[in-house]
Parts: structure tokens; C-alpha cells; sequence
């Protein structure tokens, strides 16, 4: 059987079952040794005997059988025999047969090591024997395994690695044999075990076997044990052969000591003593500086793994976690925008990695290179990485509080606020994309807070200044929020009166608003600008502050004559325009005068006769303030309604004369109910009188042949009819006025 | 039982980023039969949005909508109740009470939702009731000083409503309600 063993033509796999087959079988011989001796043959007689079998690897096989026996039975020092064994075994050059062979001699003497503590110490030798045992073999076998890589033609070097890498175990687990020896303490580990191990991984120069073979040690060995040798395991890297994929060696022992680190708060010190994380970082350097041929995305990794320990170990060091950024910066400067889709991802992750570890974008701002590195990103991603940070502002509900931070962010989201010289034209830009992105930043402004009035201005003046960058575009998304945050500002300040020569006052911000609504004005946003311009106002009038309200409304009129020409817009700015100025009590007599003559004068000039009508009836409300110190005058109140009255009439006429019957006496129907609203507020001059004429008119109107049936407005007639019934039914005061008026019931 | 959630003035992305946390744990798809906003919304986001809470969403127009083609009034029946909705501001004086419950006559509804004023208001008098229900995110406004987010739930079963108004104060949600009944039509 064990001539079966000789042969060259299985693969590893077929040759590792014939392997276990032949161990089993050796279990059984090994027994029968022992038997033998216990007959009266001494083990060295046996040990001579086997030797005399013919082929060299049976030989070998039977020798390390009997070896097993011999060393239990103590008849000779341990170290003799397992110096002679190991020896021996290089008679079998062959890479396969050799590895398996040597597999077994590892095996069979795994428990027969003069380790500290084990019944072979002391005569048998020290534990300093039992380690030179296991890494002659080791190293024995390692050139083997390296060997197989050479053997046979070029164009089964596939086949051949993947042999390779099926064997792989069988080199290292001499590792393993010796991380679990008692006497390989760290002193020994240090001065021997590592030293050794490693001049073996370097100098075999295989890409395969240093991958592993690094692997393994960091695996293998006890993570205290690395961080005491942190320097010359990280030594070795840079000396491996290029194609070695280091970063991810380096990744694993990182990885792991952020582990070791992260289970128990004592090995934090030790990390610090050690200063490993200057080492890492060197050691970075030189891997790098050792492979000029190393692709950026190799290079990027290494720095990721690099600040993924950092964030897990020292969270708190916000320098260390600059400075690997830093060093990134240094090896992508002169790269301009990186093109490689794969280091961009990489570089991706190295942005991301704080971000969500801090949770705290504000955090993140202090670290001076992360612009740097952003730098790197090409446009797209630029903005998808700016997108993710507004995001994580969001989501986490971190408040800008200073203009220096506002300052530092908007550097990072330049691609989202204005247009740099990469990127692409508007036409390239998807529209839907686009808005959303500027909705985002619109979102971003009420994330810029600040309690202290001075500070909170100070941040909207910076911010201010970066969106004019923006182009027009862009304007009517970011300034309508920080013209309401303005206002907010105003409302904070209302009441206190901080003189003159205070940093902020109402005064400072609306000259702000002044101008930030102006710019929208030009965008040209003509509509919106109108809006802000009454929000403007009727702040100003809060603040009692008539001129400032007086030139926003005329900047409001402005508009309206010069930019507004669409007839469903103008009927929209005339209800702002007139619904703001009947809210306003800052202005004077002639201010406004000019005011409300400007309003009726327009409503009058709408387009469409019940917008006209509408519009001007509206116009009666200014005319009559409620509050205290507002204008109340009857008199101009009759008046806009008695123009609505001429207005309905005119609209009702081209009704009937363009489609033959009078048009719809809805119009009717709301200046009645206008009437009876100033009735009750009980204007002298809206008597019951009219407003009998006017149910009458209406009356008669409705059951007009001429009248085109109307659902809508008899309902609505009918309903205020009921309306007026129960005011009469009421029995107070104003019951009293309504007595004299007939509600008369259709037939 | 019929649940109608009405709420508007929302001004995304103007003047708030997005609404409450805590309103927005509340409101899961499929547990309401009709969504009714008076308007500013303001972005179509805030409106998908909305439309995958529910289906059946009715909104007016307001001043700052970006979406110019909503009405500027819309009626609808559900159960024995009309509803109407209208943004508000094109009644003056805004926030009226009887100027609003004109309009309330002119669109002959039992029930009137209305906006503009972001301050939450039920109002009842001959004509039905009138609702405002505030500002879901307790945007700034002209009109109203120191306001909370809110909105309103109404619970419509046959001829009675019961309004539920869900105000964020201090950081918590607080619930009221009212009730209403509509009186059986004179046949």
C-alpha cells in the first residue's frame, strides 16, 4: 500500500484519499509496533529494521510509524529522533509526496513535542528543540509547495494553482502546531517563531504562498502577540512580491485588531503604548511606495482599511482620522478627477466611512482634508456623495449653527449650489433630477440654525452669498427658504429695539430681504418675487416700520404692472395684493390712499368681469379695518360695492347679448351676502333698504325666462335666504335689524 | 366609518423641510379612505407622497403650489356629508369667519375645508361647519404667530362626524375632538 503512495500520477485530491486510507492503515501497524516491542524487539531495532525497506518514501513512512512508538516509550531523547526524522525527509524531493509525507510526520508527532509541561521535556529535550523541529518542516515543506508552481508546461499553471491552493492547509498547519506550543510565549514568538517564519514567506518570493502563509500568521497567532510585533510583521509587506493582494493581508489584521481592541476597554492603552496606528500608517506608505505599479483602487482600499480601524479604535482622534484622509490626498494629488469607476467606489467609501460612523456632519466638517478627497470625485459622483451628506443632515437633525460651518459645507456640496467648470451644460441636465436635487438644498437652509440672533444672521448672509453663485437656475429654489428664515429672524427681533448700532436689527434684515427678493425678481421669477415681496410687508408693518412696508408694496405693484400679464396669475396677485393691505396698519392716510387706489384701480382693469367684480368687492375690505386704528369709512365701502353691483349688471348684459340669456347671477348672489356682512357690522350706510332691493332684483332675475337654470346659484340664493331667516330667529340685537328685511320664498 | 385626513399648508420645501417625525409615524398607508388638502403643498414630492398614503387625494390650489393645474374649489360627497375644500386665500379678509362661511353657502357643503391661516380653527355656525386644520408642519406665516404643527382626521359615519384634531406640542402629540351631526333633511 504504501508503494501505492509513490506514484505521481494522482491529483492532490485522489492522493489525499489514498493518504487517509494509508494513515488508517498505518494506525494499525503503529499498534502492531508496540506489540512487537513489548515482545522484546527494542524500538531501535525497529527503527534500524524499517530502514531496510526498498523504496524511499515507504521507507520514510515506516520510519516516522515507528518513530511514534519510540518517542513514547522514551528509550531516546525526542529531539534526537524528530532532528533525525525531519532530516531524512528530504529525501523525497518530489512536491506532492513530499508534503503529504511531511503532513504525516507533523501529524504523528504533534503530541510528542517537548513543549513546557509535557511528559517529553526536560530529556527529551526543550521547547526550543519542539520549535525548530516544527519550522525545519515547515520551511521544508514551504519550498516544496513552492516548487509545484514551477513544475510543467506554462499552460497548466492554472491547473496547478488551483492544486496549489487545494494543499495549502497541509504548509499551514505547522503554523498552527506552533501557536498552540505552551513554550511559544511572546519573548519566543518575537525573537524566533516570527522572524523566521517571515524570512521564509519573503524569501520564497510566491505570490501564493506569501498570501496564505501572511494570512495564516495573523490568523494564527494571538492578536496581543501582533500588536507587540506589529512593526516587523508590517515589515515584511512591503517586501512582498507585487502581486500579492497586501491590502487585504492588511485589511485582516487590522480588522482584527479593531476586534481585539473593541473587546475589552484595558487593550486601548496598549494600542496607544504601541503607537499602532503610526505604524499602520507607515506601514501604508511604504506598501504603496514599494508598488509604483499598484492601481489606484489598490492604493484607496489600503487607505479605507486604514480609516475603518481608525473610526473602530480611536473614534474620538479626529487628527488620526485627518491624517489618513491626508495621506490619500497626497496619493491622488495630480490625479485630477479620478476616471476608474472601481477607485471611485473606493473613494466612496472612504467619504462614507466617517459620515456614518460620526452620524454628525459637523464632526465631519472639522476634518480639513475631506474637501480635498472630494475633490477627486467626478462630477456625477461628486453630487450623489454631496446628495448623501444633505441626507445624512437630515436624518439626523444636525443643526449648522455657525457661518464658518455653513462655509465648510457648502464647499462640500459646490456641484449641488453652483455651476463648476466640469460639469456639464443645463441642456445635458435631466429637469425632474435637477429640481429634486435644488428641493433637497431648499430643505437643506432650515438645517442652518442658530438661537443667537447675530450668529443666525451672520449664517444667512454666508449662505446668501454662496447661492448668488448659483445661477438663475437655481435661485428660485434656494432663496425662497432663507428669505422665510429671514423673516422668522425679523420675528425674533420684533420688540426688541437694539438701536442703530446693533449688528442685526429688523431694519439690517429686510435691507436682506430687499435685496434677496430683488434677485429673484431678475431670475426671472416674477410671481414668486411678488409673494415674498407682500410676506416682506406685512412683516414690515408688524414692525411697524411704514416705509420699508410702503416700498415693498410698491416693488409688489411694480411687478404686477410690468411682469405679471397671464389673467389667472394677475387674479391671484390682485387677492395677495388686497388681502395683505387689508391686513396692514402701519401706513398713514396718504400712503394708503395710494395704496388702496392702486388696488381698486387694478381690480377694476382685470381681464374677466366677475374676476373685475369679484376683485373690486374685495377691495371694499380695506376700507374696513377691524382692528383698533384702522380706517373704517363707510362711505368707500358703499362704493366698491356699489361698483361690483354696475360690474355684475355689465357682465350680465354681455351675457345676454353674446349668448342669449343673462349669465349666471352667482355675482348677485356674493355682493348680497356682502351686504348682509357690513349689515352686521352695522355701516350706517348699507340699510336694509338695499339690501331688500337686491334680494328683490335677485328674486325677479331667477324666475326671468331670460335666466338660464342654475343649480349652483339657487342653491346659493336659498342658502343665504335660510341664513338671513335665522339671523332673524335669533332675538338679539341684530335680529332686531334684520326684522325689516323680507325674505320673500320662490314659488 | 369612514376616515378622511385633511391637511395642508405643509410649504415643502420653502418653509419647512418635511413634516413632524411623529405625524409621519402616524400616517400609514391604507388606513385612510380619502385625503383632502386647501393646498400648499408645495413640490410634487409632498404630493406622491401623500397619494401613497391614500389613493383618493383632493387638493386646492394655494399661492405657492408648483403644481398650477388644482382647482381653486373642489366638492365632494362622502357618506351623507358634502364637503367642500378651498384654499382660503382668496377670501378677505383672510381667516374670516363669515366671509368664509359665504363661501361655505355659495358651494352649498356641509362641511368646508380651508386653509391659509396655518392656525388650526372648527368652526360651526347655521350654515355647517368649517375646518382649518392648520399647518401639518407649523410653517411660519404672516398671519399667525407661534404655531404647532397639526391636522385633522375626521371619522364620518352616516349622519355624524367626529373630528379629531392632532396638534405637536412641545415635542408630543396631543388629540382633541369634536363632534358634529348634521340634521336629517327635511324631506
Amino acid at each position: 500500500m504504501l508503494s501505492e503512495l509513490r506514484t505521481s500520477k494522482l491529483s492532490p485530491q485522489k492522493y489525499y484519499e489514498l493518504y487517509m486510507r494509508t494513515f488508517d492503515e498505518l494506525r494499525k501497524l503503529e499498534i502492531f509496533f508496540k506489540d512487537e516491542t513489548k515482545r522484546g524487539r527494542t524500538n531501535a531495532d525497529l527503527y534500524e529494521l524499517v530502514q531496510h525497506a526498498g523504496n524511499i518514501l515507504p521507507r520514510l513512512y515506516l520510519l516516522c510509524t515507528v518513530a511514534s512508538v519510540y518517542i513514547k516509550s522514551k528509550e531516546a531523547p525526542a529531539k534526537d529522533i524528530l532532528k533525525d526524522l525531519v532530516e531524512m525527509s528530504r529525501g523525497v524531493q518530489h512536491p506532492v509526496r513530499g508534503l503529504f509525507l511531511r503532513s504525516y510526520l507533523s501529524q504523528i508527532s504533534r503530541d510528542k513535542l517537548p513543549d513546557i509541561g509535557s511528559e517529553y521535556e526536560g530529556e527529551g529535550g526543550t521547547v526550543m528543540d519542539a520549535v525548530e523541529f516544527v519550522l525545519q518542516n515547515f520551511t521544508e515543506m514551504n519550498k516544496l509547495w513552492v516548487r509545484m508552481q514551477h513544475q510543467g508546461p506554462a499552460r497548466e499553471k492554472e491547473r496547478r494553482e488551483k492544486e496549489r491552493r487545494e494543499l495549502r492547509d497541509l504548509v499551514g498547519k505547522n503554523l498552527h502546531v506552533l501557536s498552540q506550543l505552551e513554550g511559544v510565549d511572546l519573548d519566543m514568538y518575537k525573537d524566533v517563531v516570527l522572524p523566521r517564519v517571515l524570512e521564509q514567506v519573503v524569501n520564497c518570493k510566491d505570490e501564493i504562498a506569501q498570501y496564505y502563509l501572511m494570512d495564516c500568521i495573523i490568523q494564527v497567532f494571538p492578536d496581543d502577540y501582533h500588536l507587540q510585533t506589529l512593526e516587523t510583521l508590517l515589515g515584511a509587506c512591503p517586501q512582498l512580491q507585487p502581486t500579492v493582494d497586501v491590502k487585504t493581508v492588511m485589511s485582516q489584521l487590522m480588522e482584527r485588531l479593531s476586534n481585539y481592541a473593541a473587546s475589552s476597554s484595558e487593550v486601548l492603552p496598549d494600542l496607544l503604548h504601541v503607537e499602532a496606528f503610526a505604524k499602520l500608517s507607515s506601514a501604508v506608505v511604504k506598501v504603496i511606495e514599494a508598488q509604483p505599479d499598484m492601481p489606484l483602487v489598490g492604493a484607496v482600499s489600503l487607505h479605507v482599511a486604514l480609516l475603518t480601524f481608525t473610526l473602530r479604535v480611536h473614534v474620538d482622534r479626529l487628527d488620526y482620522v485627518d491624517q489618513v484622509l491626508g495621506a490619500c490626498v497626497k496619493k491622488l494629488e495630480g490625479k485630477g478627477k479620478v476616471k476608474d469607476s472601481k477607485a471611485t467606489k473606493q473613494i466612496v467609501a472612504l467619504l462614507s466611512a466617517p459620515l456614518e460612523k460620526y452620524n454628525d456632519v459637523v464632526t465631519v466638517l472639522r476634518l480639513t482634508n475631506y474637501s480635498k478627497v472630494m475633490e477627486h470625485l467626478d462630477y456625477e459622483t461628486n453630487k450623489v456623495m454631496a446628495v448623501v451628506i444633505i441626507q445624512s443632515i437630515m436624518k439626523n437633525n444636525t443643526s449648522i449653527s455657525s457661518s464658518e460651518k455653513v462655509d465648510a459645507l457648502f464647499e462640500l456640496l459646490k456641484e449641488l449650489i453652483k455651476d463648476s467648470e466640469g460639469a456639464p451644460s443645463m441642456d445635458e441636465i435631466d429637469e425632474d433630477d435637477f429640481m429634486e436635487e435644488q428641493n433637497l438644498v431648499a430643505r437643506l437652509v432650515h438645517m442652518l440654525v442658530n438661537k443667537d440672533h447675530e450668529e443666525m444672521f451672520k449664517i444667512l448672509t454666508t449662505a446668501r452669498k454662496h447661492f448668488g453663485q448659483g445661477g438663475p437656475k437655481r435661485l428660485k429654489f434656494t432663496l425662497p427658504p432663507l428669505i422665510f428664515a429671514a423673516l422668522k429672524l425679523v420675528r425674533c427681533l420684533q420688540g426688541h429695539d437694539a438701536g442703530d448700532e446693533a449688528l442685526v436689527s429688523p431694519k439690517k434684515i429686510f435691507q436682506f430681504l430687499h435685496q434677496t427678493v430683488e434677485a429673484l425678481s431678475t431670475v426671472p421669477a416674477p410671481e414668486l418675487a411678488l409673494r415674498l415681496y407682500l410676506q416682506c410687508a406685512e412683516a414690515a408693518s408688524d414692525c411697524s416700520l411704514e416705509p420699508v412696508a410702503y416700498e415693498f408694496f410698491t416693488q409688489a405693484f411694480l411687478l404686477y404692472e410690468e411682469e405679471i400679464a397671464d389673467s389667472r396669475a394677475q387674479v391671484t396677485a390682485m387677492q395677495l395684493i388686497i388681502g395683505t393691505l387689508q391686513r396692514t396698519y402701519v401706513f398713514g392716510v396718504e400712503n394708503r390712499d395710494t395704496l388702496t387706489h392702486k388696488a381698486t384701480g387694478y381690480s377694476a382693469k382685470l381681464l374677466k368681469k366677475p374676476d373685475q367684480c369679484r376683485a373690486v368687492y374685495a377691495c371694499s375690505h380695506l376700507f374696513w379695518l377691524e382692528e383698533d386704528g384702522g380706517t373704517q369709512d363707510g362711505e368707500r365701502v358703499l362704493l366698491c360695492l356699489k361698483r361690483a353691483l354696475r360690474i355684475a349688471n355689465a357682465a350680465q348684459q354681455m351675457s345676454s347679448v353674446t349668448r342669449g340669456s343673462s349669465g349666471p347671477l352667482t355675482l348677485f348672489v356674493e355682493i348680497l351676502n356682502k351686504y348682509l356682512y357690513y349689515f352686521e357690522k352695522g355701516i350706517p350706510q348699507v340699510t336694509s333698504n338695499l339690501i331688500q332691493g337686491l334680494l328683490e332684483l335677485i328674486g325677479t332675475e331667477l324666475q326671468s325666462e331670460n335666466t338660464a337654470q342654475d343649480r349652483a346659484v339657487d342653491a346659493f340664493f336659498a342658502s343665504t335666504r335660510r341664513y338671513i331667516q335665522f339671523q332673524k330667529q335669533k332675538g338679539d340685537d341684530l335680529a332686531e335689524r334684520y326684522s325689516s328685511i323680507q325674505v320673500v320664498s320662490p314659488p | 366609518m369612514v376616515l378622511v385626513l385633511a391637511l395642508g399648508d405643509l410649504h415643502i420645501p420653502h418653509r419647512a423641510p418635511d413634516l413632524p417625525a411623529k405625524f409621519k409615524s402616524m400616517l400609514v398607508p391604507g388606513k385612510i379612505q380619502h385625503i383632502i388638502s386647501p393646498g400648499n403643498l408645495c413640490i410634487k414630492e409632498v404630493h406622491d407622497y401623500l397619494k401613497s398614503l391614500c389613493p383618493d387625494l383632493h387638493v386646492t390650489r394655494g399661492e405657492y403650489d408648483e403644481d398650477l393645474r388644482y382647482p381653486e374649489s373642489e366638492q365632494l360627497k362622502i357618506g351623507e356629508f358634502k364637503l367642500g375644500i378651498c384654499h382660503g386665500h382668496q377670501v378677505i379678509p383672510w381667516g374670516d369667519l363669515d366671509s368664509l362661511a359665504m363661501l361655505q353657502r355659495q358651494l352649498d357643503v356641509d362641511i368646508l375645508i380651508t386653509g391659509h391661516t396655518h392656525q388650526f380653527k372648527a368652526y360651526k355656525h347655521e350654515g355647517g361647519v368649517i375646518i382649518n386644520p392648520g399647518s401639518a408642519t407649523g410653517a411660519y406665516s404672516s398671519i399667525s404667530y407661534d404655531i404647532n404643527p397639526s391636522f385633522v382626521l375626521m371619522d364620518i359615519d352616516g349622519l355624524r362626524v367626529v373630528v379629531y384634531v392632532y396638534e405637536l406640542i412641545d415635542g408630543e402629540v396631543k388629540v382633541d375632538k369634536i363632534d358634529f351631526k348634521k340634521p336629517q333633511t327635511a324631506a
